[in-house]
């Protein structure tokens, strides 16, 4: 995780940098536990949902860049406040499709 | 536009800045193992992708933007708030190589091993963010005002 932050910082310019926001660091982590505790299925099962997880990421991504540029807001409260919006349509994906 | 690193703005960084963003996704990572426990993995499949270090990163981008015109002398600045939607952006490019990831994931873990799965991921994932980032700024040109 700590590698991907760095090479955000690192990285110009910052549109590219913006992908290593989006780095697979937490998934990596994650599934590598998942597999070893629970096997191979579990984690896979796991990964569909991250497909819809990712897609409602670039809704999120992009509503903040949205409001930052051309709304003119902080990127604090922006991004901070968005992860409901991340939240709601995640679960609502989850409730209508996924489960 | 030619991609380059700026290794000296590692030590701009300071380390609880860092430590921050270990801590956030760290704590992501419980919580989504927690969520797949007591939900099962549908549910807590969907916080593999929580944006959790995003806002820590673009918040971070912000402030030292502002900082870097203030020790310029410029006081009221918008430059910090314009790097992070840039960044954020990127992210938005940058998210649709997880959902690559995921879907690499999803698909050939039942079916391979498991380092040869993760290293066909992460090269999914880069390829597709880094070919969006590029096909981008090759043919997105900003409406002209």
């Amino acid at each position: 995780m700590s590698a991907f932050a760095g090479l955000g910082d690192v990285l110009k310019p910052k549109s590219f940098a913006g992908l290593f926001g989006a780095a697979p660091s937490i998934a990596l982590a994650t599934l590598g536990l998942t597999i070893a505790a629970n096997g191979k299925m579990y984690a896979a099962t796991e990964a569909r949902s991250m497909v819809a997880g990712a897609l409602v990421f670039f809704l999120y991504a992009s509503l903040c860049s949205w409001l930052m540029l051309r709304r003119k807001l902080k990127a604090m409260p922006v991004t901070i406040s968005a992860l409901a919006i991340w939240l709601v349509c995640s679960i609502s994906i989850w409730f209508l499709v996924l489960r | 536009m030619k991609v380059s690193a700026n290794f000296s703005a590692l030590r701009k960084t300071k380390w609880y800045e860092y430590a921050v963003r270990f801590l956030l996704g760290g704590s992501v990572t419980v919580v989504a193992g927690l969520l797949a426990k007591y939900y099962g993995p549908v549910f807590g499949g969907l916080f593999l992708a929580f944006p959790a270090i995003f806002p820590a990163s673009a918040t971070l981008v912000d402030k030292h933007e502002r900082e870097k015109k203030q020790r310029a002398g410029i006081k009221q600045t918008t430059r910090g708030r314009q790097v992070a939607g840039v960044e954020a952006a990127g992210a938005a490019l940058g998210s649709l190589g997880l959902a690559t990831f995921a879907y690499v994931i999803w698909k050939l873990l039942p079916v391979w091993n498991v380092a040869g799965v993760f290293i066909v991921a992460v090269a999914a994932w880069l390829c597709v963010s880094v070919s969006l980032w590029w096909l981008r700024k090759k043919h997105w040109r900003r409406p002209s005002k």
